[in-house]
């Protein structure tokens, strides 16, 4: 009977997995390396997205979403959430066919939560597109939250429930005596029968300390954001042939992500931003918006995210240890994920086993990768 | 502007003037950046324009600020105004604005002189309009001979108080009374840290002469005050404060603070240089050697953004930092380093010799700094309490960057600069750490206005 | 309030402050060409509505931002007054 666990990473996938398990009465306690939320849980973009999703994920997703349309009734918060929709914009005839191919694709696949609009639509939900636009792929459920303030919301929820967290605590060994795990740490040793790796882009040394490496890349993916402008746009915007995520958020400031990487110093966790790059970004948006020439910058970031060479994250049953999970590698897109990723995991740690498809998710698909 | 200078200096108060002067004296090509119109800096702010009569009301040591600019245009470093940077790298590139155009250019060595701003201690009431720094109530006079019309009061601590209370006098302005924090105790204090030289004693009799001219004018001058408070609806109309046991009260339109300057490090810290909290002067500072190199290859700091000091020290300090940028660039040995900067090295040491007892006699009392009241605005810009501050602090949020986080103190447009210090004292108090132990801010780029618009101007040709 | 003391002429440009046409000293910066001309509050906070005016002077607290020539969010102390500028009062986020 596993009642006991250790889980390593107090970001979202951490405090997600310790709430669902504490909710089926296994005592948890999450090793954090520096505090909650430091990393990609607490800077990513907040998106809810699940529109253009890999087919692989699209059961997670479709699951997550109906999730945070109730997150409140888990979280006891809202994490402020708003579900305005979310667009992929098409600029030519050429993104249009590859939008409708992706619509048929999830239609063939049974689901129906993306579909087709025109320009007469797509300029009724978004009025300030530049006007060159044909039309788009939409999800109407899609949206946004806060992504502090959701962690912030499953920590504490998690807490109450007896989840422990142990921050500033490095994990320096991990080894398995006489059927449990044994964590080394410098604040002290921690043992428990099941471990739990969420330990985002830290992940791979502990996969590799398991005696299962995988190529996992950190990566520094930017971001910006503006001075608050008096609301102006609904959804969230990306585009079918241009790196962009563009959001307005509540408090009016716009919120510009894309994929464009920072320079990245992993040993220092030093990110620098590339400006040449974040240009490119800032020119993306002026082709979609030029009104918003004058709008200043406030910030730029770039927080350290798992990036996995198939853009899949490693979800499920250790392949080499017994006893052992992973929920990681998100490759920029975990935060949607995130409620369903917790009960999947508790699933199997509890049950043996979950409804939803783990296959391509599985960390066996790295094992011929294994390198020196 | 060129893409690369061998020397780029950032600030153009006495110790950039005085810096790239020197620099450029031995040969160097040097660009001085300044957000400004017009070098001086703040304390020299605007002296090719200030008519005489103006200049005379300011004082003696604004003129010493004619001679450096003058020395400065003189030399064949390559002044640069209206540029604003917005961010610094490790490596030394800079982005900038030079009149609203975005640029990114790089040098050997970066200088960087960008002074001090005034200590913020929020206050309740402290965002009414009516309330400004006396620093700001300096520039309006310096810059455009503009003084509160219905008098004025002047409160906090620090030399600049009972200057600036000194000019308005001269200029005709009313001043109502100059309320200071200082409290007998302080001067018991400072008192160890007297040193013996005679050049103190300079300082002191300027203040105490200071201080007799207000009293003869009927400036009510009070020692000791605390629990300051600004009051009014629209606007400040009247402030509140406690002195000698009981709460006093005094209708005004205009109140001045001061609690003293602290180094402007925004720069600095953007470009990951290493800062420590010093627990006299009450500030973060870079951490910098004698020559004012900081923790990174290539980057230096001169004058009050690398800790107080004042403007003569300053102009010393950016010599200083000039002979070691040209041994660093192989101009000079240093042998002659050390024997072009040793005037400027002996003059300073003689000028810091005041600082110590100056900092302690003008210290902000702790509680003025680490506990503010409840209901005090302490991030201006996104309007967060004190007491907001501390529920997030009592949730778990247990630094300033997770404070930054849940409650956006520090995500306006003024990045923390306004609110830094006092969320690390409260962060301190409220989870029994000393200021030495507190985090900062995270720094990111832009530190200045940079529009979507002049970003996407930069790096034409990168490919998609 | 301020006022201005008594110096020699300066050359000046007209501005416009809140619809009004005000003469003021070239090379004076907004924020300062506004307080001399007593319009109280300069903007109304974006989170609770609250009424500001410029507080350092010197570019480090954003608490003077207007709207310049149409354009909000302008920082008041760090801009030169020119012949003609619309100066206004700016509400939370924008015009």
């Amino acid at each position: 009977m596993k009642t006991d666990a250790i889980i390593i990473g107090g970001g979202l996938m951490g405090s997600s997995t310790a709430l669902q398990l504490a909710m089926r009465g296994v005592r948890c306690r999450i090793l954090e390396k520096e505090s909650p939320g430091r990393h990609a849980s607490g800077v990513n973009a907040g998106g809810l997205r699940q529109l253009n999703r890999h087919p692989a994920e699209i059961p997670l997703t479709v699951e997550a979403a109906r999730m945070w349309r109730d997150i409140e009734s888990l979280l006891d918060s809202d994490c402020d959430a708003r579900f305005p929709g979310q667009l992929r914009v098409a600029e030519s005839a050429q993104d249009l066919e590859l939008l409708e191919q992706r619509a048929a694709l999830v239609r063939s696949l049974g689901y129906d939560h993306e579909e087709m609009i025109g320009r007469d639509e797509l300029y009724q939900l978004v009025p300030a597109l530049a006007p060159h636009c044909v039309g788009a792929l939409i999800c109407r459920q899609d949206g946004y939250a806060r992504p502090f303030h959701a962690l912030t919301a499953f920590r504490h929820k998690a807490s109450s429930l007896g989840v422990e967290y142990h921050v500033k605590t490095i994990v320096d060994a991990i080894e398995r005596e006489r059927g449990n795990w044994r964590v080394t740490t410098r604040k002290g040793d921690f043992q428990a029968p099941v471990l739990v790796n969420c330990a985002g882009a830290w992940a791979g040394r502990i996969a590799t300390s398991l005696g299962e490496p995988v190529p996992l890349k950190p990566g520094a993916p930017m971001m910006m954001v503006t001075e608050r402008l008096p609301h102006f746009i609904d959804p969230v915007i990306g585009a079918a042939s241009r790196k962009l995520s563009f959001k307005q958020m509540q408090n009016g400031t716009l919120l510009i992500g894309g994929a464009h990487m920072a320079d990245l110093d992993f040993q220092q966790q030093s990110t620098q931003i590339s400006w040449p790059k974040l240009a490119l970004s800032a020119r993306t948006v002026m082709a979609l918006f030029p009104q918003l020439n004058d709008v200043r910058i406030v910030r730029t970031w770039a927080g350290i995210e798992a990036f996995m060479p198939d853009n899949l994250p490693v979800i499920g049953r250790s392949s080499s240890a017994e006893d052992a999970w992973h929920a990681f590698g998100f490759s920029a897109h975990g935060f949607q994920l995130s409620p369903v990723v917790g009960k999947i995991l508790a699933e199997l740690i509890v049950d043996g086993a979950t409804s939803f498809p783990l296959e391509p998710f599985a960390i066996s698909r790295f094992n011929q990768n294994q390198t020196g | 502007m060129n893409d690369h200078y061998r020397l780029v200096i950032i600030g153009a108060g006495p110790a950039g003037l005085a810096a790239a002067t020197v620099a450029a004296d031995h040969g160097v090509e040097t660009a001085l950046l300044d957000e400004q119109p017009a070098p001086g800096g703040q304390i020299f702010r605007a002296i090719e324009s200030a008519p005489d009569k103006r200049a005379r009301q300011l004082g003696p040591e604004y003129r010493r600020g004619e001679k450096l600019v003058s020395a400065f245009r003189h030399s064949s470093a390559r002044y640069y105004p209206d540029t604003q940077v917005w961010s610094l790298s490790a490596d030394r590139e800079i982005g900038l604005n030079h009149r609203q155009q975005a640029q990114v250019i790089s040098a050997d060595q970066v200088l960087l002189a960008n002074g001090a701003f005034e200590r913020p201690v929020p206050f309740p009431g402290w965002t009414l309009p009516g309330v400004m720094n006396a620093g700001a109530g300096q520039i309006l006079f310096k810059g455009s001979g503009i003084v509160p019309a219905d008098g004025v009061v002047l409160a906090g601590s620090g030399p600049l108080l009972l200057l600036l209370a000194w000019q308005y006098l001269r200029a005709g302005v009313k001043v109502r009374a100059v309320l200071d924090t200082i409290s007998r105790s302080n001067y018991l204090k400072a008192l160890p840290w007297l040193p013996k030289a005679l050049m103190v004693h300079h300082h002191i009799t300027q203040g105490l002469r200071y201080q007799q001219t207000l009293r003869l004018a009927g400036v009510e001058l009070h020692n000791g005050i605390s629990d300051l408070q600004a009051h009014g609806s629209e606007s400040l109309e009247t402030i509140s404060y406690r002195h000698k046991g009981s709460k006093h009260r005094l209708k005004t339109d205009s109140l001045l603070i001061h609690f003293g300057v602290i180094p402007n490090i925004h720069l600095s810290q953007a470009a990951g240089c290493n800062h420590y909290w010093h627990a006299r002067q009450q500030c973060w500072r870079p951490e910098l050697d004698l020559w004012g190199s900081s923790s990174i290859d290539g980057i230096l700091v001169a004058g009050d953004g690398g800790g107080i000091g004042g403007a003569r020290t300053a102009e010393h300090a950016g010599r200083i930092a000039a002979f070691q940028v040209l041994h660093n660039l192989g101009v000079i040995s240093q042998r002659e380093r050390d024997r072009e900067a040793a005037r400027d090295r002996k003059w300073m040491k003689a000028d810091l010799r005041i600082r110590p007892f100056l900092e302690k006699l003008f210290s902000i009392p702790d509680s003025m700094l680490r506990i503010p009241h409840d209901n005090a605005i302490v991030c201006r810009c996104e309007e967060v309490t004190a007491g907001e501050i501390r529920s997030a602090i009592a949730e778990g949020h247990g630094d300033s960057n997770q404070v930054k986080f849940l409650t956006r103190c520090g995500m306006g447009p003024c990045q923390g600069r306004q609110c830094a210090q006092a969320v690390a004292q409260i962060v301190a108090d409220k989870t029994s750490l000393p200021m030495k132990k507190s985090t900062q801010f995270r720094v990111r780029p832009p530190l200045k206005p940079l529009t979507l618009g002049q970003l996407a101007s930069l790096y034409p040709d990168e490919p998609e | 309030m301020f006022k201005r003391l008594d110096e020699s002429p300066r050359q000046t440009v007209t501005v416009i402050i809140n619809g009004h046409h005000v003469v003021v000293p070239e090379g004076e910066s907004v924020a300062a060409a506004v307080l001399a001309e007593n319009i109280g509050f300069t903007r109304t906070t974006p989170v609770n509505n609250q009424p500001r005016a410029p507080f350092c002077m010197m570019g480090v607290c954003f608490d003077c931002l207007m709207v310049i020539d149409g354009v909000p969010n302008q920082q008041a102390c760090m801009v030169q007054v020119r012949d003609g500028m619309r100066i206004e009062r700016q509400h939370g986020s924008g015009v």
